[in-house]
Order: C-alpha cells, then structure tokens, then sequence
C-alpha cells in the first residue's frame, strides 16, 4: 500500500509541472479562499453557514501544505508542451473513485433504511432524509462529474492533439469542483439543502461552482483554439453540451434570495408551478446534460478506442447529438403528469420525450454496431464488454424514459419505486458501467502500466456490476407497479381496495431485494478501487514507448493565428 | 445538412452558440408563458401566508428532507382524489419558494393532512411512527422535541420571503419573533397579535404540549397542520364540479 510519505512525494512532483508564476498564482488563489473561509466563518457566527467556512478554509489549507512541498521545486522541463498534461486526470480518476465508494455504501444504508427504519439510531445527520442527497450528489457530482472532468481532459487533448493550455487552470476546475462537493455532502448531513433534487447545495456553494464552471469551459476553449486537428471530434461535442448546458440549467434553477448574508438558507426566486416546471426543467435535464451528455462523450472516445475500430456512423452521431440537444430540453415537464402544470406543457413533455428515443436509439445503436468486427473482443475482454453492457443498458433505460413519460403510463409509475428503478437502470447500467470500463481502459494508458493489475478482477467487477443491476431494478419494477397497481385499485362498491399501509407492508420483500442488489453493486465497485490501486502501485512502469498516444504536434511559431479558425 | 455540419465542426464558437441556441428554445417555451398566461394561477382571495411559526416548521420539514418521501401534490386521478382528497391547484402553491411537490410517495402524499389529526397523536409519531404504526418506515424525529427552536431572524426570513414575492407586511416582518413564540403559547401575551396579523383562522395552540419551552416539534407541528388549509380554493372548485 502507498504511504503517507509517497502521497506527499506524488504531489511534490506534480507541483513540480507547474511554473512558478503558476505556483504564486496557485498561492494567491488558496490564501483568497482561506480568507473567504474565515470571513464566512465571521459573519455567519451563529448559523451553519460558519460550519461551510470553517471547512472551505481547512480545504484550502490542506491545498496550501501540498503546494507548499513543492513550491521549490525546479521549473518545468521547457519542452513540455511535446507531451499531454495527464497530472489532473490521474487525480480526477481517484477521486472519482473514491466519491464512487462512499457515494454507493451510503446508496446502501438508505436502500436498508427502507427495510429496517430503526437503522437511524437517534442521530439526525443518520436519518433518511438527509442521508439520501449525500448518497444521489456522492455518486452523481462525486463519482460522475470527477469521472466526467478526468475523462474529459484526457479525451480534449487526444481528439485535438493539442496540450492543456496551462498547468493551473485544471487544478482549479477539479480541487474547486471537489470543494462544491465537499460543501454539498457536508451540507447534507447538517440538514443544509434547498430541497431541489440534485440543486440541493445552497447559494454560496451554487455561485461557487458557477466560477469553477466558467474556468472549465474556458480550458476547453482555449485548448480547442489551439488543436492541430482541423475537425472537433464527436466526444467533444457532447462534454461541450454537458458544460454550456448544466451551466444554464445551473444558474436558472439556483436563482434564489438569501436570508442574510450571514445566513446558509435562502429562498428560491421562484414558488409553486413555475418552481416545479423550473426544477424537473433542470432536474430532467441535469439527467440530459450531466448524465447522459457528458457519458456520450466518454463512450464516444473509449469505446472505439477500446475496440479498435472507428465509429459505424459519423451521420448517426450528427443526428443524435443535435436531437438530444435539442428536445430533451422539452421532456422536463413529464415530471408533471397529472399535477396543476397546466395540461398544454403536460403534453408537450409528453410527445418530445417520446420522439426522443430516436436520437437516443441512434447513439445506443452507433455504439453496438461499432463492435461489429470486434465481438470477439467483447467475448474476451470485460473491460470492453462494460462498454458493450453500458451501451444496452443506455437503450433500456432510454426507451424505458420514453415509455414512462406517456401520460397513461406515468399515472401508475410516477411517485412509486417503478422511477427509483428507471433511474437506476441510467445510474448503475449505463452511467456507472461506461464509467468503469472507461477507467480500466484509461488506467494503464495514464500510468504507463502494460496492463491492469488483474484481467480476472474485471471479469469479477463485471458479474457483480451486471448481478447488482440487475437484481436491484427487478426489485423496484416489482414493486413499483405493484404498489402503483394497488393504489388505484377499487373494490366492487367503489371504494379503495387498500389502505397505503396495506402497500407498504408490501414494499418490504422488495426493499430488502434492493439493497442486496446495492450491496453486490458496491461491492463490485470495492473491486476496482483495488484493483486500479494495485495498477497504479504496482513497481517497474514499463517503457513510456508502450503508451498508444499519437504524438502532441508541437506547437506552431503563430500558433494563436489559428486560433478560432 | 452533412455539408453545413463539416463546416460547423470546424467552428469551436460556431459551435458552442449552436448548442446554446438548440438548447434554449424548449425551455423558454415551456417556461416563460407560465409567468405570462394568468391561467396558470388560479384567484384565491382568501389565500393567507404562512406564519413565522408555520415557515421555521416548513423550513425544518426542508431541513430533514422530508420532501424525499412525501409529496405534497394530490393529482387529477380517481383514487387520488378518493384517498387524499380534492386535487391539488396551483395556486395553494402559490407562496411555496421552493415548492415542495415531490416526486416519490414512500410514506403517503400530505397535501391535505391538515387537521387530519391531533396535535397529540403528530407529536408521538414525529417522536416514533412504529408507536402508533408499526408497519412504518419513517424515520424517528425524536431531536425536534430536544431541540430549542431559533426564532430571533424570523423577521429576516420574512423579509426575504417578501423580496421573492409573499406579501409579508411591514408589520408581520416586525413582529415575526414574538408572533413564532405567541402562537405556540396560547396564555401569553404575544398570542392575540398572531390572530390580528394572520386572521382567526390561525391555529394557536400548544402543539408540543409543552408551554415552557419552544421547540423543533412546536415548529413542524403547526406547519403539518396547516397544509392544505391555506385556501379554500380546492374545496370549492371540488364543490363546483359537483353541482
């Protein structure tokens, strides 16, 4: 196992790739923050909000002693710019990793929270409710968007054959993405949440984020003004879209007044119908943007890569990239079947969300018809076939949206686990699996390693992967068309069959189901924390000539000529 | 199309104004007539505010994430209608920033649960559902009847509640503490100030039992009994379709 020691040598070494005007710059920004820390701890003495302070400014601290280590360090070899700048992306997969554990074991606990209440023990940070948003951000921002950002980066610079612009800027969108997470888990557990599904972070922490947010997207400018391939490649079309559009969504679905400044809660701007047409406009779309988006993306690189072959349609991508971009921004309001939204933009959810299996089907078919040639590979390799699973799983999951958002159907699923399932058909089959195998691709790429520490480990992630999904979205089909069905049934005089008591007792077969299927899943994630740890601790790298990157093109006398060509 | 589209992949801002464009048009679609068409919102004149009390509960019932199990929006189906009561309308929404429809119905939907029960029997089931229902699945609440409920910034609450739009008057603002702390303690002098400022219909009581103390349970209590019950607007509209 790595030591204490060997962390603090990695991170002396990396501070080492930055300048020193980057390391001054890097000092100047954590002492900003620090001090907005304590300020924030000084003027909201008193509320929670001293707590968020508090902890942004030990966050900035912890930074501060890494930098610190290395802040001597000799300056940067001159030529780096011949070579991918791969540090925050090491970082990020980790990371991912790491809020992937947390983020699924406490997926677990409320999962056994459902079957056995008592599990709560007094504790109010240990109830369901607040419990349950640390468990969908841990795995949606922790997990998904560390995945996303580390991806990401590696995927940019390939498709572009261009380096990161500089050493800085990537360090601030992945340490100040993770404070925004940091800040959001934390909130939780201390009962601090706007109440908005996947928005729950309040409004310091969403302005936050709004900054870390427009560094992002200005790193994928500026590296995409300088690339040597004339043509931006698919992948990069839909990590552009999950930016520019979660940062729409973002900002709209946050408009909200404070109490004070000194105050952690604030008041959304917006009440009643347009809040709730405003929050599934954002909630379904955050599903749209962040988590199908920007997986897209991912898949649109690694699995090619992966399979050695190109992708079966470049039209096919076309088509569904602009469909996607374009009409799942109308589907939010099948949220809404049923309520008092007015009925026209029932409709209008309804009918979009329904074409929107076309261009869905087309990004799941383009991925599986690229395999075609490579079934054989799929047969032999695990990390390929997550890819291949992901892939199917996308289009269940997609037809399965399209199939719930018509608003007969929707009057049964809606307010049942038959959702809870759907959700997780997205998150474990297609989010999750495309998420690992793109981590077992990229994990022996990064580190220069031949191969991952263990082939049959993958094979063992794999069944659990494939055995946790699938035990877990049976359970909550079941019982959520059971309890759907139970509710609205009626006796022959015309009264309600069941009380709500009556189905819930019938939930609780179910509920346990469910958190075995959980457990397997978690426990298949356990796996490849440990087997990228031992990949990346294991001794002798081989030759660096191993690594399958095409060459960066150094850059041109006048390379800013072609800027915005 | 393909043609364009070479060309447009080439474009990194081309690009990126396509894609916010493409992105924009349904929301703003779907969105902006909500604020514009006046049918959207019902009238409801008798609509009243929360009081200070009724907001710190909600704003616990936030705080515990509560939301996450019980919707508060009855829709227009049979059964709803025949288990919870008359559907819900938009505007009994009207002054909720955020509302708090829901979107899962692990315990039952709580729109109308308004003096449905007794300020006894919700104190015990806030204090341990399986008390009363053993087959429950929610959560014991037993800390909100620990913890001292904190009102002096009420007033700044309401005053935020008023820059997004809830007619809070000057006066409701100034008086929000002491009208938290009368309305959970009918025999003190504070409370006949509630009844003026938010009408007669204001539930005024010891909810937790307890005139000593205000706490948590205070708080959630008077919220819980108040959903449903801020308009008459449902129950007439129910009535109308009757006749």
């Amino acid at each position: 196992m790595i030591g204490r020691r060997r962390i603090i040598v990695f991170g002396g070494r990396m501070i080492g790739q930055l300048t020193a005007l980057e390391r001054t710059y890097a000092a100047i920004i954590l002492i900003v923050i620090i001090c907005v820390g304590v300020a924030m701890a000084v003027v909201g003495r008193g509320d929670l909000l001293a707590v968020h302070g508090w902890i942004i400014a030990a966050y900035g601290m912890a930074v501060m002693v890494v930098l610190l280590r290395g802040i001597d360090a000799a300056e940067p070899w001159e030529e780096r710019f011949r070579e991918y700048y791969d540090d925050p992306t090491k970082v990020g997969i980790i990371l991912s990793l790491i809020w992937g554990v947390i983020g699924m074991a406490v997926g677990v606990w409320v999962a056994s929270l459902l079957a056995w209440p008592d599990l709560t023990f007094d504790a109010a940070w240990a109830s369901f409710g607040r419990l349950r948003p640390v468990h969908t951000s841990g795995v949606i921002f922790g997990f998904g968007g560390n995945a996303l950002i580390a991806t990401s980066f590696h995927v940019l610079q390939r498709t572009t054959r261009a380096r990161l612009p500089d050493q800085l800027s990537p360090w601030f969108v992945l340490l100040g993405y993770n404070l925004f997470c940091v800040m959001a888990a934390t909130g939780y557990f201390m009962g601090m949440t706007q109440s908005k599904e996947y928005a729950e972070p309040e409004w310091y922490a969403d302005l936050w984020l709004v900054i870390v947010w427009v560094v992002y997207f200005a790193i994928y400018i500026r590296t995409l003004a300088r690339r040597r391939e004339p043509h931006i490649y698919v992948a990069n079309w839909y990590y552009m879209a999950f930016i520019l559009v979660v940062a729409i969504l973002h900002i709209v679905n946050n408009l909200a007044v404070p109490v004070s400044i000194g105050h952690a809660k604030s008041y959304s701007l917006f009440s009643g119908v347009q809040d709730a047409m405003t929050q599934w406009w954002y909630g379904h779309n955050a599903v749209a943007f962040f988590l199908t988006a920007g997986f897209l993306g991912m898949m649109y690189y690694y699995l090619p890569k992966r399979a050695g072959r190109p992708i079966y349609s470049y039209r096919m991508s076309i088509i569904s990239f602009w469909g996607i971009t374009f009409m799942y921004m109308w589907a939010g309001s099948h949220h809404l079947h049923y309520t008092a939204l007015p009925h026209w933009v029932q409709t209008l959810g309804m009918v979009f969300s329904l074409v929107l299996l076309v261009p869905s089907w087309a990004s799941a078919g383009n991925a599986l018809l690229t395999l075609n040639g490579a079934w054989h590979k799929v047969r032999d390799d695990a990390v390929l076939r997550f890819m291949m699973l992901a892939a199917i799983f996308y289009g269940i999951a997609t037809f399965e949206g399209s199939f719930m958002a018509i608003r007969a159907v929707n009057s049964l699923s809606h307010y049942t686990d038959w959702t809870v399932g759907h959700v997780h058909v997205g998150a474990l089959g297609w989010v999750a699996m495309i998420t690992f195998g793109s981590f077992y691709a990229l994990v022996p790429w990064m580190w220069k390693r031949p191969a991952l520490y263990s082939a049959k480990l993958v094979e063992v992630h794999f069944w659990l992967a494939l055995t946790g999904t699938v035990v877990y979205i049976f359970a909550m089909w079941n019982s959520g068309i059971i309890q759907g069905l139970m509710w609205r049934t009626f006796d022959p005089n015309g009264t309600l069959a069941y009380s709500f008591l009556d189905t819930l007792v019938a939930m609780h077969p179910y509920y346990i189901a469910r958190a075995f299927g959980g457990l397997l899943f978690l426990a298949g994630a356990v796996v490849a924390f440990y087997n990228i740890w031992m990949t990346i601790t294991q001794p002798a790298p081989v030759d660096e000539g191993a690594a399958t990157d095409l060459p960066v093109e150094p850059p041109a006398p006048r390379a800013w000529a072609q800027a915005g060509e | 199309m393909f043609n364009f589209h070479y060309r447009l992949e080439r474009n990194a801002m081309g690009l990126v104004l396509a894609i916010i464009f493409v992105a924009s048009i349904g929301g703003l679609i779907e969105i902006a007539p909500l604020f514009t068409i006046d049918e959207t919102v019902e009238d409801a004149p008798d609509m009243r505010v929360y009081t200070p009390l009724e907001l710190a509960g909600r704003n616990i019932y936030i705080r515990e994430g509560c939301y996450a199990c019980h919707s508060q929006m009855i829709r227009t189906l049979r059964d709803e209608v025949e288990r919870y009561g008359p559907y819900s309308l938009a505007v009994e929404s009207k002054y909720d920033h955020p509302m708090l429809w829901g979107s899962k119905r692990t315990g039952p939907d709580i729109a109308r649960l308004g003096g449905k029960y007794s300020n006894e029997w919700h104190v015990a089931h806030l204090y341990n559902p399986r008390d009363l229902v053993p087959e429950s699945k929610m959560p014991a609440y037993r800390w909100l009847l620990r913890n001292t409920l904190k009102i002096e910034d009420l007033g700044e609450h309401l005053a935020a509640m008023r820059v997004v739009g809830v007619p809070y008057t000057d006066e409701m603002i100034a008086n929000a503490t002491a009208d938290a702390y009368g309305q959970a303690n009918p025999d003190s002098g504070q409370a006949a100030g509630v009844t003026e400022r938010y009408g007669d219909a204001t539930n005024v009581g010891l909810f937790d039992g307890k005139p000593e103390t205000l706490t948590e349970m205070d708080a959630v209590v008077a919220y819980l009994q108040i959903l449903g019950k801020l308009t008459d607007a449902a129950k007439q509209a129910e009535q109308a379709g009757v006749e």
